[in-house]
């Protein structure tokens, strides 16, 4: 075998890998106590953990449930648990949570709000879950209308009239591009959209008064049903808002580019609180005397817009990811520019950015908070009002306790949901 | 320079080059920037021709074949694709695209699509062919190219020669007039370019007009009736392939042929 050169006659075959070492002791091993460094690192963290929760746990362990005031709670505890012994009064979370649900939302009408949260998971199911047959997104569409009649009450012709606006400019569009170029009739479209809703869209809501519900005043919103109307609507607007934002910005027109790049920077540029005032002070102001501009819908507005603002950027992230060779096939096949953007661009800007979406939807999910600064009575609002409440005044960690539970369920599912969504769209193996 | 061999027999029987002009270049002028990177170029290809573009990387040759269906606008001189002269109307454009068909160097495949997805994208939503139609025709074509059990796949699970047979398929199932090929070999591995080479051969012995940009040599001399010759923006050299690589006329044609056949 001397020489430098060999040759092998037969190939090898594939074989299994090695049986793989397992076992729980020989993880506790390998991750845990690897050196005598590791080992004692897991012997001070087991440490620390022990002594928090033999610190946190007779707090809820001592949890009152049936009271009628903190100074009711503090008895209980003191009667059961000796002198000195703290414990959680979760009492006021059994007495309001009504109220941190519904707001002073009327209580005999809580099945509405309670099914249009139901119906809610039925509009979003089909749209999160692309296995569910297409059709079921027409239910998605007409959701919005649905949940505004349920919460806000009223002839269901009102949403309906609004819906009829999005008609009518399918109708004269179809009947206008006919003769005309798509400009024109995209714009005479829009024009009659508008002139409806301003003009013809209340009185004809109002002349034909179908399924009235009993109307409920914005001003009785609160809770969580308000933190969810607004978090919900300002995330379903934002995503379009912020795609169509962001192709602007990285439009060759000149004014598009200029207008865009303008409205990022500036809404970018400018605390969501100070938007919140401005629409709870100053918009109606600016607005003709006499309307009246529905607090919530001011504040769904500002937020959507503030959103819109942050998701333009991570979607334009996105875009720049994209090699420009996608851009070049998709030209080179002879797809327009929507068509290409629709079919080729989007779905994979989009899905580079679904970390940086789904985070802009949790914080404006969190940031309905901020809500309770212009007096709205969102779960932060009510926690104030509570504590105003002789009874109740002092208790603070078992409200924002709640709250932050709520909020963390809500955020938590979006994260769980964008990771599962992230697994789902990973189509190479390089 | 790797080259590699063309050992198969050429069916010449349907290579015919008709009178009827495909494309015609006339005086074009490109810039980028200050950078005058093409400079007069005249060309005129027939319909059938197979024209392989040579030349040192950054002579113009990609950018050449970019301004026939656009993804470069030229700044001066005219460009007619199939009579229909390129100008800046959009509706014209996406119009020439559809008839010129491309495939990149990089492949440039949609990851989000299928490889199927991927063939019948255009036929559907361009030429508004019926799905199940669009879905037999790239079919056709994946077996053509010999991949037709890839259909169901991802772009991203293909070896880099399939991938790039995809990309020749894709362009093929919009039925296009010419074909472009951008480098199509110059990204893959040694053993993968036989397998392409030999996808265009038989595209060129069914008697499509082809521009090729290409370092393949073997290939030029099998199935090209013209090769260009490109440096410094400009056409510099034009012959058929055997009194091309025999006898070329330019001191700098010369010096590329020797750098790269040298060995």
């Amino acid at each position: 075998m001397a020489g430098a050169g060999s040759f092998r006659r037969e190939m090898l075959e594939a074989q299994a890998p090695p049986a793989a070492r397992t076992g729980r002791l020989r993880w506790l091993q390998e991750n845990l106590f690897s050196s005598w460094q590791n080992a004692l690192l897991t012997l001070l963290s087991l440490a620390a953990i022990l002594w928090l929760v033999a610190h946190v746990w007779p707090w809820f362990a001592h949890s009152v449930w049936d009271a009628g005031s903190l100074t009711e709670c503090r008895a209980i505890i003191r009667e059961t648990w000796g002198e000195g012994a703290s414990g959680a009064c979760f009492a006021v979370i059994r007495e309001r949570w009504q109220q941190f649900l519904f707001g002073f939302y009327p209580r005999e009408l809580y099945w509405r709000p309670t099914l249009a949260f139901v119906l809610m998971f039925a509009a979003l199911a089909p749209i999160l879950f692309a296995e569910l047959p297409r059709r079921l997104r027409w239910f998605a569409v007409a959701f919005p209308g649905i949940a505004y009649w349920l919460l806000w009450g009223g002839p269901a012709s009102v949403p309906l009239a609004v819906y009829a606006g999005f008609a009518i400019a399918f109708l004269v569009h179809r009947a206008v591009a006919a003769r005309a170029s798509e400009l024109v009739a995209l714009i005479l479209a829009a024009a009659a959209m508008i002139l409806w809703w301003l003009h013809l869209a209340g009185p004809v809501a109002r002349a034909l008064p179908i399924l009235p519900l009993q109307p409920v005043g914005s001003s009785r919103f609160g809770g969580f049903t308000l933190s969810l109307v607004i978090g919900v609507t300002g995330i379903a607007f934002s995503l379009p808002l912020g795609i169509l934002l962001a192709l602007g910005r990285r439009s060759q027109m000149f004014f598009v580019t200029t207008l865009c790049v303008g409205f990022i920077e500036f809404i970018r540029g400018v605390p969501l609180i100070t938007l919140l005032l401005v629409a709870s002070f100053l918009l109606n102001i600016f607005l003709p005397p006499g309307t009246n501009f529905d607090i919530i819908l001011r504040v769904i507005i500002m937020v959507t817009l503030f959103a819109s603002a942050y998701m333009a950027e991570v979607i334009r992230g996105g875009l720049a990811a994209l090699p420009r060779g996608q851009y070049e096939a998709a030209d080179a096949l002879g797809l327009d520019y929507w068509k290409s953007t629709r079919l080729i661009i989007m779905p994979q800007a989009l899905k580079i950015s679904i970390p940086g979406i789904v985070n802009t939807f949790i914080s404006l999910f969190k940031d309905t908070t901020l809500v309770a600064i212009i007096g709205l009575l969102d779960p932060i609002g009510l926690t104030t009002a509570i504590r105003a409440d002789t009874n109740w005044n002092g208790i603070v960690w078992e409200l924002y306790g709640f709250v932050a539970l709520l909020f963390f369920l809500c955020c938590y599912g979006m994260s769980q949901y964008s990771q599962y969504l992230e697994r789902k769209l990973r189509t190479g193996q390089r | 320079m790797s080259e590699t061999v063309i050992d198969q027999p050429i069916d010449r029987s349907g290579m015919k080059v008709s009178d009827e002009v495909a494309i015609e270049i006339v005086g074009m002028n490109k810039w980028f920037g200050e950078f005058h990177v093409l400079r007069d170029i005249d060309l005129t290809v027939y319909k059938g021709e197979r024209i392989v573009v040579c030349g040192p990387s950054g002579s113009g040759k990609s950018t050449l074949i970019r301004c026939i269906n656009r993804l470069e606008e030229h700044q001066k001189g005219r460009i007619a694709v199939d009579g229909v002269e390129l100008t800046s109307d959009l509706k014209n454009i996406d119009k020439i695209r559809s008839e010129v068909g491309m495939v990149f160097q990089h492949f440039n495949l949609f990851p989000h699509l299928t490889i199927l997805e991927n063939c019948t994208l255009a036929p559907i939503w361009v030429r508004k062919t019926p799905k199940k139609e669009a879905e037999a025709d790239a079919m056709q074509f994946l077996t053509k190219v010999r991949i037709p059990e890839q259909a169901d796949k991802y772009p991203g699970q293909l070896s880099g020669g399939q991938q790039q047979r995809v990309a020749i398929a894709r362009a093929l199932c919009m039925r296009p007039k010419i074909m472009l090929f951008d480098e199509p070999t110059s990204a893959l591995d040694p053993e993968m370019i036989k397998e392409v080479l030999d996808t265009m051969i038989e595209l060129a012995e069914e008697g499509m007009t082809m521009i090729c940009v290409t370092h393949e040599m073997g290939f030029a001399q099998a199935v090209a009736n013209r090769v260009i010759f490109m440096d410094q923006g400009q056409i510099v050299e034009q012959n058929e392939p055997k009194a091309f690589f025999n006898n070329p006329q330019s001191e700098r044609t010369k010096l590329f042929l020797s750098q790269i056949l040298g060995h």
